[in-house]
């Protein structure tokens, strides 16, 4: 968790600095939720996020270095600058990619959750999304499907509240998410997101039965989005937190106070790394521009 | 041996799902065949795990194949009608177009969507539509438009084959024309234009329906002592811009010809493309035949007049000589 923190910190004064370009979503609160799903997947586990994904794919195993030079619009990318913040992908890893259209990645979820049976595998598909994707008309259709079919994939939302500006109840009389699927029969469950451990042994029993080719399942996560939608945001739309009660919240000083550590070791590694990654992400020049035209088509 | 276009879908479906596992079909009613019969018997062979009917979802029935592309997969989908397509487009558009560009090369998408398009069964302004040119647009896709059975075999064969998503749009008119086709369909490499018919005088680019309507007009213009080249590109993209260029600087005039709206419509690119690259080689300006711009109407004499025809190829023909 404090590589996504130290990551996504410096990524939001990288972006005032103008080295970081584009639109940038922060997950910068929301960290249990990546570290406690991911942690426990294998490489070869399909993982697909939204708009905000830094911090699914640093907790999938996405090298910093590669998702800095990206940010940067670096040749070293992991992308190698063609897709950006909201296009992360890291195959080796098994993450299949952020999408900047919400909602818009959960199909493809269900669908290498089927590649997966088919194949004769026991890989899972993992796809997060927030409470804002829910009111969207491709979601309800893939939980349709995904449920019928029985797919081995587990649904993960993370419900910080608000829908880019707007909060949840200016979209919708349903407050859990959920409640929303629960007329299709999913195994559901719903979990304090800023709470790691609680993520971490809520979804276990979900993704060993999607290993036995069960699902699909969703979970939950109720958490917070420390940032603004995206970075340089106002946030008008809402209060900010007390510092006392974020204290309170944050998922990183809660797992410290559970394990009776102070993570200052945890914290300077991170955030050591994380600038080795900003140092090798200076040095990678930008991409020649012919790669444009180069990769239209496999 | 002699086949219809529907059954060499069929045909050629179960042959490339015999050779190779990751092929699967899936789509609204596909086990039951479809409107049409074009998936007609293939879960008897293949089961419904590799021949899935899917809930009325277009946007989740592609995006589920996107994945499992992504995912190592040769998923075939059918959109039962192109106007549903508007339902699918945001994944295709949005996601397979781009997975393999924005992700540097690390993803990609075989894919393969099966649709059709078309009008002249009375089926109105929603089941007749000739989308076609939007397809063309989005950079990642290839777009093909097979007119024959043999292309629509061969094109199937490479579609499948291909590391990207292709868009085949079928033509409902053409699904019960029969023809001779090889026992063993070759492939037919996308990006590469067949000339129907050769001839002298002025060089006709048509699509889909209208190559066999605007065979009809060649043939009625011989009587006459014009002699009209035909050329089918087959795929929109790729697009084999050399053999048209080729034919217009013999014939030196150039109509184009399809079913989809005039205005916007797949003609005005490929009349863009030839003068940009051959203006000296025109004799005349570059016409094009397509349906007006308004919906498609129900009433039968309505439709038929609506319908671009072999009458308005030859009137075209004529008028650029």
């Amino acid at each position: 968790m404090w590589r996504i923190r130290a990551f996504e910190e410096r990524v939001g004064e990288l972006t005032r600095a103008d080295e970081v370009h584009g639109l940038v979503h922060l997950s910068v609160g929301q960290e249990g939720v990546a570290a406690g799903v991911c942690g426990s997947l294998r490489d070869d586990d399909a993982v697909y996020s939204n708009h905000r994904a830094h911090g699914h794919a640093i907790a999938k195993g996405a090298p910093l270095d590669g998702l800095m030079a990206e940010l940067m619009g670096r040749d070293g990318g992991v992308c190698r600058g063609l897709g950006g913040s909201m296009h992360l992908v890291d195959a080796a890893h098994g993450f299949l990619g952020a999408t900047g259209v919400v909602g818009g990645n959960v199909p493809l979820a269900l669908g290498s959750a089927l590649a997966a049976r088919l194949a004769g595998s026991d890989a899972v598909a993992v796809v997060f999304f927030g409470d804002g994707a829910v009111q969207s008309g491709i979601f309800v259709e893939s939980v349709n499907l995904a449920a019928l079919w029985g797919l081995p994939l587990v649904l993960v939302c993370e419900n910080n509240g608000f829908a880019e500006f707007t909060p949840r109840s200016a979209h919708t009389n349903v407050e859990r998410v959920s409640d929303v699927v629960a007329p299709y029969g999913l195994a559901r469950e719903t979990v304090d997101g800023n709470d790691v451990l609680a993520v971490r042994d809520a979804f276990a029993p979900f993704l060993a039965a999607a290993r036995s080719g069960e699902g699909p399942f969703l979970l939950e996560c109720l958490t917070h989005r420390l940032r603004g939608h995206y970075e340089g945001d106002p946030a008008h739309y809402r209060e900010a937190l007390a510092a006392e009660e974020w204290q309170r919240l944050d998922p990183i000083l809660r797992l410290q106070r559970t394990l009776g550590v102070d993570g200052v070791d945890e914290e300077t590694a991170a955030r050591a790394d994380v600038e080795a990654a900003v140092a090798a992400a200076r040095e990678s020049p930008f991409p020649d521009t012919r790669l444009t035209r180069s990769l239209v088509y496999a | 041996m002699t086949t219809t276009y529907l059954e060499a879908i069929t045909s050629t479906l179960a042959r490339e799902m015999r050779l190779d596992d990751r092929v699967f079909v899936l789509g609204e009613d596909v086990a039951e065949g479809g409107p049409w019969g074009a998936t007609a018997g293939l879960v008897d062979e293949f089961g419904p795990e590799r021949v899935r009917n899917t809930p009325i979802s277009e946007a989740a029935i592609a995006g589920v194949a996107i994945g499992a592309a992504q995912s190592g997969m040769r998923p075939v989908v059918e959109i039962m009608f192109i106007d549903f397509l508007t339902l699918a487009l945001d994944q295709l558009v949005n996601q397979a177009a781009k997975a393999h560009f924005m992700s540097g090369g690390q993803l990609t998408v075989p894919l393969v969507v099966r649709t059709q398009g078309g009008a002249g069964q009375r089926g109105a302004a929603q089941h007749s539509q000739s989308l076609e040119a939007w397809l063309t647009h989005v950079p990642g896709l290839k777009v093909a438009m097979p007119a024959t059975a043999a292309d629509m075999a061969g094109l199937l064969v490479s579609a499948i084959a291909d590391p990207n998503p292709v868009v085949l749009v079928e033509n409902k008119t053409l699904y019960f024309r029969r023809e001779d086709v090889p026992d063993d369909p070759e492939p037919v490499l996308l990006g590469r234009a067949r000339i129907v018919r050769p001839g002298r005088d002025v060089t006709v680019v048509a699509l889909s329906r209208l190559v066999h309507e605007a065979v009809a007009a060649a043939e009625e213009l011989a009587a006459e002592g014009i002699e009209v080249e035909v050329i089918d590109p087959r795929t929109l993209v790729p697009l084999d811009l050399d053999t048209i260029l080729a034919s217009v600087s013999r014939t030196h005039r150039l109509v184009v010809a399809h079913e989809a709206v005039r205005s916007g419509g797949f003609g005005a690119e490929l009349a863009a493309c030839v003068q940009e690259a051959a203006f000296e080689e025109l004799d005349a300006p570059v016409v094009r035949v397509g349906a007006p711009f308004a919906p498609i109407p129900f009433s039968p004499p309505l439709e038929d007049d609506y319908l671009p025809g072999r009458d308005d190829v030859a009137a075209a023909v004529r008028s650029v000589l």
